[in-house]
């Protein structure tokens, strides 16, 4: 019994280890790290871009622009970085990680609150209606830090009952029922489908309060002619039809 | 008291001080990494102190909710046999291994505005959990719970129970040899179980966040405040944070090491 434990272990270990390795078997690997708000369009996109190259393997790693903004500054191993906000790029173009940032989208603002709108909100200001349960995202967030702006030019004085910290956490509260309404950007109201519905506001169309997402090659990447190409895939004309259906402006 | 010193056979005394460094290593990277110099600046922070305030409430309140809920359901599946009790030590044990913020969703889904018991709390109670403080000091009794429940349960079984017969055939009624003998008896179990349950609490993050949100001053208690400083890209002040949560978690456990569990 002893002795026979022992192959199947060192089998195992094995497995392990090539678990780990992730068999690409020989292929070239891009590895982009982008925003959570392009968790849908991208993967549809390294779908796209894996059958225009055949023997490439596009790996997602999905997250807060800002939390893959420190990633890409400590060295994280990628080739790529999508950020949702000029913040997050600069920061990683200014430790030298990140070069030629390039802009590729961007996104506006929407309250958004239960189908049907049942409380009728129609403005910023609405949100301010006293027993009014609204979110906002965490203003260290990017989302949390245009909502902020707009408020604030909006004039309104707003206490939310919770700041989220991430934008789909928002949605997810106003489809829980748990708060009556949010703000958030108008490709998760939209992502979200028939379970919430978007309320587009005034005020929010200004250029300062929209999100700016950009793409860059990653310094010290293995293979920069590849990630070269998808920062130009992602602003090619397909790549821009993509982004446009999920519900994002034109740079 | 000790007993004789024993000499570890050389492969245990390794992989004990392999443990002991892989433990202590990532503490030595925060500590490396701290700001000390700034240290003080960064505690000062009103944010900062709140939030500190706040999670010693809540976690104190959690610990606290703690055993008075898990003493009972302890007792009970030690000592009563019931048809189903298997399947409710093993749902007790649910929140241990439930990521946090499942567990935060199934708090919505249960105790939310459009949960199962959320409209009642509300109509008949106004109580509302979520997004307020005692909506955190749910989450983090819900996570914390387990821990006393596992450890009063096994001291509760193993304890000797002729203490209890003779007890009892020396006339006391079942609530006094509860209250002298078989808790006297548990009481280093308890100890453990409440301080593990208070520390788990203090650390809570996941079921928090989901469940209380993140509102400064009412649910933002230390570990929000740390991720949400580790989102904004402010490393030395995450860093700072977590130093203040270990060094009162530490202070906290050593104390009570000392004062309960020494002379045991």
């Amino acid at each position: 019994m002893r002795r026979r434990a022992r192959p199947a272990a060192a089998a195992l270990v094995a497995l392990a280890l090539a678990g780990c390795g992730g068999g690409g078997g020989g292929s070239r690997r891009l590895t982009v790290l982008a925003a959570s708000s392009l968790t849908e369009v991208f993967s549809e996109l390294g779908r796209q871009f894996e059958r225009a190259h055949p023997g490439v393997e596009v790996a997602f790693g999905f997250a807060s622009s800002s939390s893959l903004a420190e990633q890409v500054v400590q060295g994280a191993p990628a080739d790529v970085f999508a950020a949702a906000d000029e913040a997050s790029m600069a920061r990683a173009v200014a430790a030298g990680r990140a070069r030629d940032p390039r802009v590729v989208a961007r996104n506006r603002l929407a309250i958004v609150v239960a189908p049907g709108n049942p409380a009728g909100l129609s403005s910023l200001a609405d949100l301010a209606r006293p027993g009014l349960v609204v979110v906002l995202c965490a203003p260290e967030a990017p989302c949390g830090r245009l909502a902020a702006a707009a408020l604030d030019r909006a004039g309104v004085a707003l206490e939310p009952a919770s700041r989220e910290p991430n934008v789909k956490a928002v949605v997810a509260k106003v489809v829980l029922g748990e708060a009556d309404a949010g703000i958030a950007y108008e490709t998760d109201v939209r992502a979200a489908g028939a379970r919430v519905q978007g309320v587009a506001v005034a005020g929010v169309d200004d250029p300062s309060l929209e999100a700016v997402y950009a793409t860059a090659v990653v310094a010290g990447t293995a293979d920069a002619p590849l990630a070269r190409s998808w920062v130009d895939f992602v602003a090619s004309p397909a790549g821009q039809a993509a982004l446009a259906r999920a519900g994002f402006r034109t740079p | 008291m000790s007993g004789p010193r024993a000499r570890p056979p050389a492969l245990v005394a390794l992989a004990a001080a392999g443990a002991a460094a892989f433990l202590l290593l990532p503490l030595a990277g925060l500590a490396w990494r701290a700001p000390w110099s700034s240290l003080g600046a960064e505690l000062a922070d009103p944010g900062a102190r709140t939030a500190l305030r706040l999670s010693l409430v809540c976690s104190l309140w959690a610990a606290a909710l703690s055993l008075a809920a898990g003493l009972p359901l302890a007792w009970v599946l030690a000592r009563v046999p019931f048809p189903g009790r298997r399947l409710v030590r093993a749902l007790v044990l649910v929140p241990l291994v439930l990521p946090p913020v499942v567990g935060g969703v199934a708090l919505l889904l249960a105790f939310g505005r459009r949960g199962l018991l959320g409209p009642p709390l509300e109509a008949w109670f106004s109580v509302r959990l979520p997004f307020t403080t005692a909506g955190a000091v749910v989450a983090e009794t819900f996570v914390a719970l387990p821990f006393v429940v596992v450890t009063a349960e096994a001291a509760f079984r193993g304890a000797d129970r002729r203490y209890e017969e003779a007890a009892r055939t020396l006339g006391a009624r079942p609530g006094v040899v509860l209250r002298r003998v078989t808790l006297p008896l548990a009481r280093p179990a308890l100890v453990a179980g409440a301080a593990l349950a208070w520390a788990r609490a203090l650390g809570e993050f996941g079921a928090t966040i989901t469940f209380a949100g993140n509102a400064p001053g009412r649910t933002s208690t230390l570990p929000l405040e740390v991720y949400l400083e580790l989102e904004a890209g402010r490393l030395r002040s995450a860093i700072a944070l977590s130093l203040v949560l270990l060094a009162v978690s530490v202070a906290v456990l050593v104390a009570l090491r000392d004062r309960w569990l020494r002379a045991l």
